[in-house]
């Protein structure tokens, strides 16, 4: 068993935050049982929506594939249980883009009858690359929060030269759980997801990375990894600061390298992956079930009973929350996701999607200080886990700045929400970054067409001028045709036509 | 001493000549400035400001023949930076447009190709005597297309 080791690099800023996480994990994960109706959202990834491949009143088995990507980044969807489609249609979703998305509707039979299953080959016999193209079907995308398809990012790790695999069990948000209990009841699994994906991207080397505020998890681990033997893994432990998880956080803690700004840990030589996806890809890779439920923490003090949950994908947070005993009395605000980076949702109808990790009802808002004007404190700085100078970025988004905002670095921001909180000033900084990053994003696309735009209109005169020279040139032959050959050929036409009329 | 003062004169009338030789003698710098300001305006090429495309109008906004305001497509947005890139003051948009697209309505179009020889961003196909279509990713909506046609079947779709 390899023991947590401390030889860590150094994380700039970041906030010892109070856990809340105790009240979700007294018990083991409880099974949430199938709603009457799934409401699968199309989009539950980064890329293209995906295409529905099922029609209504179709019949659908669990594990069936019901929308399959479309376009270069994406991945498909699965049911998640047996049942007849009844519907395709705009439903509330907890989602970055805006507030309803398609939907596929499943009405439940309760039957629970799963796809024949093929029998799947031993992933040691296959080569990377088909083990590649089998993640890809699987549905699998990063389930640390930002969803990113799985198969994709593994294939553009490998056409890097990737050193380390690095584990994320960090989980650094107040509140979230769910991980922590993944860790502690499937560790055996977690770690033979991680011998799936070295094998998938040949490399030799895997971090298995979790807070120090995690015995259990991590006692789970080390005996899970002294009973699987594999010298190839290691455990490490960080200190409890928050945001560790962030990825290239994490892997500036483990490997002390640090990712450039606007690059990726694959830069660096690291593949960052949450324990969670990990176990995802041992389920399909080797018991062939596709990603169609996840564990998710309801907690909060909104919540009567706090506990983590294994779910369905598609369920109604509402139907989650009421298996675990209701919201309490004084529950005022709902959000998806941890309480710093998560989304605030105006209904519980909204699905568990697979970047669901927690469901967070609160009594009240962590932010209901009265905004103020900046004071220029720089305690946002301070704590600023990337580096950033969050009151100098606050300036220019007010001024709406494009060209500053992009030279103090605002695209690095990872919206941790370490500078709300240290704020004075109760500015929701955070909030205002990400409005200047979609600016941002929308500014370079009307760039982009604009660019566009001129490359097609100044190739079409370079056209049209050719085009006429190429007529100006035709006719001046043929004039010079006419000249040459003129005279001639007309004699010769008027002879024709006096033999004619001679001969009538 | 008068060796000093007479060296300087000499220095700063030898240096006052060439200045005034290369400021009457080189091509100016404006080509540039042209450039910067065709570079922030949206490239539609719809000649809504009245001259035939937009470098043309940049080339005018230099020449201080035109005033900033008359893009609009380019929106108050746009107004904004050129006023910043020129040091001139921001003046109200002279003409609001929302975004647009155009679309043919296919089962009217009779293949006449007037709108596509229109486009100035060639995002119309279609071949004489066969239906036409607007490519909707590359139309810029400057409704270019919208007066030659003889059926009237084009129209502007609002964006958003």
């Amino acid at each position: 068993m390899s023991a947590p080791t401390y030889d860590l690099g150094k994380l700039h800023g970041g906030l010892r935050l109070p856990a809340h996480k105790a009240q979700s994990t007294t018990e083991t994960v409880q099974v949430v049982p199938i709603p009457p109706q799934l409401y699968l959202p199309i989009t539950q990834h980064v890329g293209e929506p995906a295409q529905p491949v099922v029609n209504i009143g179709d019949r659908v088995l669990k594990g069936q594939a019901i929308a399959e990507p479309d376009g270069e980044m994406g991945a498909p969807v699965h049911a998640s249980s047996s049942g007849t489609v009844v519907g395709i249609e705009q439903w509330p979703v907890s989602g970055r883009y805006g507030d309803r998305a398609p939907c596929i509707v499943i009405d439940c039979d309760g039957k629970d009858e799963a796809m024949p299953r093929t029998a799947v080959a031993d992933y040691r016999s296959l080569d990377p690359a088909e083990v590649l193209l089998r993640v890809l079907d699987g549905g699998i995308v990063g389930l640390g929060g930002a969803v990113f398809p799985t198969a994709q990012k593994l294939m553009q790790a490998r056409t890097l030269e990737t050193e380390y695999l690095i584990l994320n069990g960090v989980e650094c948000e107040p509140y979230i759980s769910c991980d922590d209990s993944l860790m502690r009841e499937r560790a055996g699994d977690i770690l033979s997801g991680a011998q799936v994906l070295m094998h998938a991207l040949r490399i030799d080397a895997c971090y298995v990375v979790v807070e120090s505020d995690k015995p259990e998890a991590l006692q789970s681990l080390g005996e899970a990894l002294g009973e699987l033997g594999d010298e190839r893994i290691v455990l490490k432990q960080v200190p409890t600061i928050y945001p560790s998880g962030g990825e290239d956080q994490l892997v500036q803690l483990v490997t002390n390298r640090q990712v450039p700004s606007g690059g990726l840990p694959t830069d660096v030589g690291c593949l960052v992956q949450n324990v969670g996806t990990a176990a995802a890809v041992h389920d399909w890779i080797v018991d062939n079930e596709p990603l169609i439920s996840r564990i998710t923490t309801v907690t909060g003090d909104g919540i009567t009973n706090p506990m983590n949950v294994l779910a369905r994908i598609g369920t109604p947070v509402g139907d989650v929350v009421e298996f675990t005993g209701g919201y309490a009395d004084r529950a005022e605000h709902l959000f998806i996701g941890g309480p710093l980076t998560g989304k605030s949702v105006s209904t519980d109808r909204v699905p568990l999607v697979k970047a669901t990790n927690c469901i967070l009802a609160v009594f009240k808002s962590s932010f209901a200080g009265r905004e103020l004007p900046c004071i220029r404190c720089g305690d946002c700085a301070a704590v600023c886990p990337v580096q950033l100078l969050p009151q100098q970025l606050f300036w220019y988004a007010c001024a709406d700045n494009e060209q500053k905002l992009r030279e103090f670095g605002l695209t690095d921001c990872i919206e941790c929400g370490c500078c709300d909180l240290v704020c004075p000033s109760h500015i929701p900084l955070t909030a205002d970054f990400r409005i200047a990053k979609g600016r941002i994003l929308e500014l370079a696309d009307e760039k982009a067409r604009a660019e566009r735009a001129r490359h097609r209109f100044e190739s079409r005169n370079e056209r049209l001028e050719k085009e006429r020279q190429e007529r100006e040139a035709e006719l001046a032959r043929q004039k010079e045709s006419a000249k040459e050959a003129g005279p001639a050929a007309i004699a010769e036409i008027l002879k024709r036509k006096k033999q004619r009329s001679e001969d009538d | 001493m008068w060796t000093a003062v007479i060296t300087i004169a000499a220095l700063a009338l030898i240096a006052g000549l060439a200045l005034s030789y290369a400021s009457r003698r080189l091509p100016p710098a404006s080509g540039d400035l042209v450039e910067q300001v065709n570079e922030l305006l949206p490239q539609t090429q719809c000649a809504q400001c009245g001259y035939p495309g937009c470098r043309p109008y940049a080339a005018a906004i230099v020449d201080d023949a035109a005033t900033i305001n008359l893009c609009p497509p380019g929106g108050e947005d746009t107004v904004r930076r050129l006023a910043n890139l020129l040091g001139r003051p921001v003046l109200p948009l002279a003409e609001h447009v929302e975004p647009a697209v155009a679309v043919i309505d296919e089962s009217s179009c009779i293949g006449c190709v007037h709108c596509r020889n229109a486009c100035p961003v060639d995002a119309i196909v279609g071949a004489h005597q066969l239906m036409h279509t607007v490519i909707e990713s590359e139309c810029t909506g400057c409704e270019l297309c919208v007066a030659p046609c003889p059926v009237d079947c084009i129209s502007m779709r609002p964006l958003r």
